[in-house]
């Protein structure tokens, strides 16, 4: 934990990160996860029994297919029918995400200072964006499949990266996710970002929501998204 | 190349008097802004509704085929930046692709490679000075272009003397091939960035932290180094 705060320290004096600061920053990851090794080993040893979780690469494999094939039999949800989509993924996603987390990280420093109300309202309005933003993805999906790429993290760490790839086109779609091990034994996994193409979904809204926050306040931002929700639907 | 330096004189006397940089990764704010309004209407006015009329008046097949030509093109700029960067393996795979897609595929219009497996592996110049540890300096909004950095910027040149279809001695084929591959280009992107109006609170700033965050990834082969884990702590 300790070189983990020292490397969130080094980011903060220098937020234009140079490519030594990258490098400094992998070689302190790269001592952490032989810091976590060691843990999991004595970890493994000791709870030898209790393994019974799902691996967090089957977990994301899992999801996948399920969701690749429900939306190859549901018409409704591949001709991207914005309600249908908005309660299939608050039945069948959103208990796999923490959402709380994604919203808090994209709100940024602002999250704090936001009231449990706010707080609900950021993660409904904020919800509803990108419900909109991907129903116009499964449209495009045919015969897609989900290829997982192995695992690169120890076990017992509680917060992985699964490494995906969507076959079927010309160019393989990367997506990966992170997830955290959700807390209680045999809770499982929920995913807290999500990679497409090289760019992290929470970190996109990052400095536009600060803006908003800086200009108006929270509740600023939480008219700005109602507002941009609600000419979406309009459309 | 003079009416673009006073237009570009211009855009800074306006820019650097307006909003003030914000984030250290984006310096020229001001400056990137005009040139991203200016791109905007230029888009609106002329090139979205170019590729428009391309999409509705060439069928499918046609449309593939130009695709492929043109990415078979980038293929040939792909394979000696994969050799300049050291990668044995993408070096093979995207000379394979050239080979069989300039012979077979009839000068790149069929893409036999891709269903032979063969992956395409997509590097510019940029990025090989970025897997050499060149940094990407600041954001930089170019005219027409779009998107980039000051690295980047720099390495246009370059790139563009990679690019086979610029080599062209004869004037007019050469300018009907960069145009038809600029339609080519926004004709794919037409849903996407119909998409984008919906997606974001701030339009210029959602490109450019898309645009930023791609290209390190794509430097780094889509594993760069420090993924943004830790960033809730990170105020910014």
């Amino acid at each position: 934990m300790a070189i983990r705060r020292k490397r969130r320290k080094i980011k903060m004096q220098t937020p234009n990160k140079s490519w030594s600061n990258h490098m400094t920053a992998w070689i302190h990851g790269f001592q952490n996860s032989l810091l976590r090794l060691l843990v999991c080993g004595v970890c493994l040893v000791a709870g030898w029994a209790h393994a019974a979780d799902e691996a967090p690469d089957a977990f994301i494999k899992r999801l996948s297919t399920e969701m690749l094939d429900l939306v190859k039999t549901d018409p409704a949800l591949k001709n991207g029918d914005v309600q249908r989509i908005n309660n299939m993924v608050d039945a069948r996603v959103m208990p796999h995400l923490n959402f709380q987390r994604m919203t808090a990280a994209a709100v940024g420093p602002g999250w704090r200072q936001a009231t449990p109300e706010q707080k609900a309202r950021l993660q409904e309005e904020f919800k509803l964006l990108l419900v909109r933003t991907y129903s116009g993805a499964l449209t495009q999906i045919k015969e897609h499949t989900i290829a997982v790429k192995p695992l690169r993290t120890a076990e017992g760490d509680t917060e992985v990266l699964v490494r995906t790839e969507i076959r079927g086109g010309a160019e393989p779609i990367q997506l990966d996710y992170r997830l955290e091990k959700a807390p209680g034994q045999g809770a499982g996994w929920k995913i807290y970002n999500l990679n497409v193409m090289g760019v992290w979904l929470v970190d996109t809204y990052r400095s536009q929501f600060a803006q908003e926050i800086n200009a108006k306040g929270v509740d600023g931002l939480i008219v700005s998204l109602a507002e941009r929700n609600k000419s979406n639907a309009r459309k | 190349m003079r009416i673009f330096l006073s237009f570009c004189l211009a855009v800074l006397a306006t820019g650097c008097a307006t909003a003030p940089a914000s984030t250290p990764r984006d310096p020229f704010e001001g400056f990137n802004r005009s040139v991203y309004q200016f791109n905007e209407k230029l888009d609106q006015a002329v090139i979205k509704p170019v590729a428009q009329t391309y999409q509705q008046i060439t069928p499918q097949p046609v449309r593939t085929g130009v695709k492929n030509f043109f990415g078979n093109l980038s293929d040939v700029w792909s394979t000696v930046n994969n050799a300049l960067q050291l990668k044995p393996a993408q070096t093979a795979e995207s000379f394979m692709r050239v080979l069989i897609n300039s012979t077979v595929g009839i000068y790149g219009v069929l893409d036999i490679a891709t269903e032979l497996k063969l992956e395409r592996h997509t590097e510019d110049f940029g990025q090989t000075l970025g897997y050499w540890g060149v940094p990407s300096g600041p954001y930089v909004v170019l005219p027409l272009l779009g998107p980039s950095t000051v690295r980047d910027t720099a390495s246009f040149s370059v790139d563009s003397k990679g690019n086979l279809a610029r080599r062209l001695e004869h004037v007019p084929t050469r300018n009907s091939l960069l145009a038809t591959s600029m339609v080519d280009k926004r004709a794919r992107y037409l849903s996407a960035g119909d998409r984008l109006e919906e997606l974001a609170l701030d339009k210029y700033i959602f490109v450019r932290d898309v645009f930023l965050q791609k290209r390190l990834s794509e430097v780094w082969d889509g594993d760069p180094p420090q993924a943004p884990e830790n960033q809730d702590a990170d105020p910014q």
